[in-house]
C-alpha cells in the first residue's frame, strides 16, 4: 500500500492513496461534515455538505467521493467552504417540512445535527416547497416525502444492499422525489417491510407505523391479560436508546422495564426460539430421512418470507412450514398458557417487542391465527419500546436487573443467538447433532456459521451424515442462493436466511445510529457480540435441554411436529403478485 | 385515451425489442425509446413488462421515464395543444390562455383527455416571440392571442 503526500489546512500528511479526501481528513483527525454519505451504502456525493476547497480546482469538491492525489492542497475550513455548506443546508431546510418538535426523529436527525453544527440560525431562502406525499397504508412503514432530503440512502439500501429496489428517484429538478414507482403505496409494491430504508434515513421521511398507544390502551384495560414477549435482538440494542455503548446486553433491565410498564406476564421470545428449533430441527430431519424437499430454508424472518413470496414463489416448498418464534409464542400463549392458567384466550393480548418492522405485517397475515384469534395482537419495535419507557419516565439505567417470568420465559443459549446471522443455523445444528448422534455432544460452537460474510457455507458431519448448510443475510445474498437452487447448482440440506444485513440485531426496528457512528463502528458485529457472550454464559445452550420446553412437549404438544404442534406452530405461504394494481 | 393502444401486437413487438437488446450494455434507454415509439407512451403495463423481462426494478424504470421529457406515461391525444410559456408569451398573458383551454377541454397541463382527443402541454420558448402569446395545435400556429380567441380555436377541432 503506497502513500501520497498532501496538505490539509496547512499541514503536510502522508495518507494511503486509496482513500478519499474525506477519509484522509478523518484519518488525521480533521472532521468534515457529511449528510448523504453513509459508509459502504451510499457514497454518491449528492448533497454537497462535505465540500472542501482544493487548490487549482475552480469549484468546491465533494470530499466523500474525491480520491486523494499526490501534492493536493486542501482546505476544509475557511469562509468559502463554511458558507457553501451553510447555503446548501439552508436550501435543504427551506424545502423541508420543519415540524421538528413533533417529528419521530426529533433529537436523532442528521439534518438537525448538521444544521446545528454549521451554526445555522436563520434560513435566508423562502419559496416554493415541493409537494409531499404521505403514505401510511402499509402495516409497517410510513413514508413522508415532505421530509425527504433526496440523499438517496434509502434508494441505495433497498436497491444495492437488499437487491429489491422499491424506492428510487422520480422526476427531475425541483420536482424530484424519492418513492415507489407511480407514487404507489408501500402496500402495493413488493416491499418486504424490512425497514432498512428507515434505519439509514437521516431524517423522518421513513419511519415505522407506530403502535404504542394500542399497547397503553390494553395495559389499562382491566378485562385483558396482557402478555409481552421480547425478541433476542432487542436486548442487544435497547440500551443504545439510553446512552449505553453499542453492544451492551441489557436483558435484566429489559425484563424489569417491561414489568414496570404493567404487563401481566413478561416472557421471552427466546423461549419460543427454542420451540422453533424443536419443530424446525424435526422437520429438517424428516425431510432428509423421507426424501422431502431440500434444501429446507428457515422461515423466522418475515421480511425474507415476503421476499421469496414475491420474487421466487416457485421455491416456496423449500421454506420450513414453521411459524416464526414470534408467532409460535403467540399461538402457545393463547392455547398452552391459557389452558394451564385457566384464562380465556379471548382475554389474552399478546404484545411482541421486535427488532423488526416486518413483524408488524407478519402478525396480520390471515393464516396466522388459530380458532379465530390472532397469534400476536400488537407488535412494537425496539425503538417504540424505548419510547414507552421514556413516556413512563422510567430511569432505565437505574432499573434493577430482573428476570423473565417462568413458564414461557426460560431460554437457552440457542434461543439467544437467533438474533444474529447464523444463529438459527447454529442453534438447529446443536439440537440436530444430538438427535442424530444420540449423544449429548459437548461441542456446541459452530463458528463457521458466525460472522458477517454475506454467504457462509459449511459441511458438518453429524452422526455420520454430511449435512451441507448455507447461511445468507440480506436479500441480495438470499437471491444468489435461490438462483443456485433454481439452477440445480445447490446441494445444501439446510439454509438460514435473514432479510436484514447482519440478521435481527440490525433489523429495521432497532435503534437508529447516525452515519458518524456507523462510519466507525460495525453495529451488526457489536450487537451480535452481546448475544454470543450471553449464549456462552448460559449453562444450557441447546434448545432441547430447556426444561420448560421439555415440559411443553411432555404435558401439551406430545412430540415435535405432532398433530397438535402442526395445528399451532406451522403455517403456509402464498405466492404474491408484485404489483397488484 | 382508453387502453386499446396496448394491443397484443404491440406487446409482441416489445418482446422482440427486449430480446434483441438483452445482452447489450445499458439496454434500458434504447428499450424505452423503442417502447415509446411502439405504444406512443410508456404506461404502467409496459413498464411492468420491461421490469420483469429485464429484471430491473419498476421504480428504476419509472425514475428514468419521468426524468427524460421524451418519454411519456400516457399517449398524446389526436390534437396536441402546446402553449408557449417562454418569457415573451408569459408576460403577454399565456397563463390565462392555458386556464381557458383547461376550462374548455377539461384537460390539465401535461394530460390527455379521456377520449384521447386533446393533449395539453406548456412548452418553453418556441422561437415565435414576435407572435406572443403563441399556441400551436399539432402543426397549426396561432399567434397574438387573447383569451377570447380560444373558444373559436377549440371549436375548429371539436367538429
Amino acid at each position: 500500500m503506497s502513500n501520497v503526500s498532501l496538505s490539509i489546512n496547512g499541514t503536510q500528511y502522508e495518507v494511503p492513496k486509496e482513500l478519499t479526501v474525506l477519509e484522509a481528513a478523518r484519518t488525521v483527525g480533521i472532521d468534515i461534515p457529511t449528510l448523504c454519505f453513509l459508509k459502504d451504502i451510499n457514497e454518491v456525493g449528492a448533497c454537497r455538505v462535505c465540500v472542501v476547497e482544493v487548490e487549482g480546482a475552480r469549484a468546491l469538491q465533494a470530499s466523500c467521493v474525491l480520491p486523494v492525489r499526490e501534492g493536493m492542497v486542501i482546505n476544509t475550513n475557511n469562509n468559502r467552504v463554511r458558507k457553501a455548506r451553510k447555503s446548501t443546508v439552508e436550501l435543504l431546510l427551506a424545502n423541508h417540512n420543519r415540524e421538528c418538535t413533533t417529528c419521530v426523529r426529533s433529537k436523532n436527525c442528521e439534518l438537525q445535527s448538521v444544521s446545528e453544527e454549521l451554526g445555522i440560525r436563520d434560513i435566508r431562502y423562502s419559496g416554493a416547497k415541493r409537494e409531499g406525499s404521505f403514505d401510511d397504508l402499509s402495516p409497517s412503514i410510513i413514508r413522508d416525502s415532505s421530509k425527504c432530503i433526496l440523499c438517496g440512502r434509502c434508494v441505495s439500501a433497498c436497491k444495492n444492499v437488499q437487491g429489491i429496489g422499491i424506492l428510487d428517484f422520480t422526476n427531475r429538478g425541483f420536482e424530484t422525489t424519492v418513492g415507489p414507482a407511480f407514487d404507489m403505496s408501500m402496500k402495493d409494491v413488493p416491499c418486504i417491510y424490512c425497514g432498512q430504508c428507515m434505519v439509514v434515513c437521516p431524517v423522518g421521511a421513513l419511519s415505522e407505523k407506530p403502535s404504542t398507544q394500542f399497547v397503553w390502551d390494553v395495559l389499562e384495560d382491566k378485562t385483558k391479560h396482557v402478555i409481552v414477549q421480547s425478541a433476542p435482538a432487542v436486548r442487544a440494542a435497547l440500551g443504545e436508546e439510553f446512552g449505553y455503548p453499542i453492544g451492551t446486553n441489557v436483558t435484566g433491565k429489559l425484563a424489569t422495564a417491561l414489568r414496570k410498564l404493567g404487563f401481566d406476564k413478561v416472557f421471552d421470545t427466546n423461549w419460543a426460539a427454542d420451540v422453533t428449533i424443536m419443530e424446525e430441527g424435526t422437520e429438517l430431519l424428516g425431510r432428509i430421512q423421507n426424501g422431502g424437499v431440500l434444501p429446507m430454508i428457515t422461515s423466522c424472518s418475515p421480511g425474507w418470507v415476503r421476499y421469496i413470496e414475491f420474487q421466487y414463489p416457485e421455491l416456496l416448498p423449500h421454506l420450513s412450514s414453521c411459524k416464526s418464534p414470534q408467532n409460535m409464542f403467540g399461538a402457545l400463549a393463547k392455547s398452552y398458557y391459557a389452558e394451564k392458567h385457566g384464562i380465556d384466550p379471548k382475554d389474552i393480548v399478546v404484545v411482541s417487542v421486535m427488532p423488526c418492522t416486518s413483524k408488524k405485517s407478519e402478525i396480520v397475515r390471515p393464516e396466522l391465527e388459530v380458532n379465530g384469534t390472532r397469534d400476536v395482537d400488537i407488535s412494537i419495535t425496539t425503538r417504540e419500546l424505548a419510547l414507552m419507557i421514556k413516556e413512563a419516565r422510567l430511569e432505565f439505567d437505574k432499573l434493577e436487573e430482573g428476570t423473565f417470568d417462568a413458564f414461557m420465559g426460560d431460554y437457552t443459549g440457542a434461543g439467544v443467538i437467533f438474533g444474529a446471522t447464523g444463529g438459527v443455523m447454529e442453534a438447529a445444528l446443536r439440537t440436530v447433532a444430538d438427535v442424530l448422534s444420540g449423544e449429548d455432544l459437548e461441542n456446541v460452537d459452530y463458528v463457521a456459521v458466525r460472522g458477517l460474510e454475506g454467504i457462509k457455507e459449511a459441511t458438518v458431519n453429524i452422526g455420520g451424515l454430511d449435512v451441507k448448510i448455507a447461511v445468507a443475510h440480506n436479500t441480495t445474498n438470499a437471491g444468489i442462493l435461490l438462483d443456485k437452487i433454481k439452477s440445480g447448482e445447490a446441494d445444501y440440506h439446510f439454509i438460514e436466511v435473514m432479510a436484514c444485513p447482519g440478521g435481527c440485531v440490525n433489523g429495521g426496528g432497532q435503534p437508529i445510529q447516525p452515519a458518524n457512528v456507523r462510519n466507525v463502528i460495525d453495529i451488526r458485529a457489536e450487537r451480535a457480540k452481546a448475544l454470543y457472550s450471553e449464549d456462552a454464559s448460559l449453562s444450557v445452550r441447546k434448545s432441547h435441554k430447556n426444561p420448560e420446553i421439555k415440559k411443553l412437549y411432555d404435558e401439551y404438544l406430545g412430540k415435535p411436529n405432532s398433530h397438535k404442534a402442526h395445528e399451532l406452530l406451522h403455517t403456509h405461504y402464498v405466492s404474491r403478485e408484485k404489483f397488484p394494481l | 385515451m382508453t387502453k386499446n393502444y396496448l394491443t397484443e401486437e404491440k406487446f409482441a413487438k416489445l418482446h422482440e425489442v427486449i430480446e434483441s437488446h438483452k445482452d447489450m450494455q445499458g439496454p434500458l434507454m434504447p428499450i424505452l425509446h423503442e417502447a415509446q415509439h411502439i405504444f406512443g407512451a410508456i404506461p404502467l403495463e409496459v413498464q411492468k413488462t420491461i421490469s420483469e423481462k429485464m429484471n430491473v426494478p419498476l421504480a428504476e424504470i419509472y425514475g428514468v421515464v419521468t426524468f427524460y421529457s421524451q418519454f411519456t406515461l400516457e399517449p398524446k391525444g389526436e390534437f396536441l395543444i402546446s402553449i408557449c410559456l417562454g418569457t415573451a408569451c408569459y408576460v403577454r398573458g399565456a397563463q390565462q390562455l392555458i386556464d381557458k383551454v383547461v376550462e374548455l377541454t377539461g384537460v390539465g397541463v401535461g394530460k390527455t383527455s379521456l377520449d384521447g382527443k386533446y393533449s395539453l402541454e406548456a412548452t418553453r420558448c418556441i422561437g415565435a416571440c414576435g407572435l406572443a402569446p403563441v399556441l400551436t395545435v399539432n402543426e397549426d400556429v396561432y399567434g397574438r392571442l387573447v383569451v377570447a380567441d380560444i373558444p373559436g380555436i377549440i371549436q375548429k377541432y371539436n367538429g
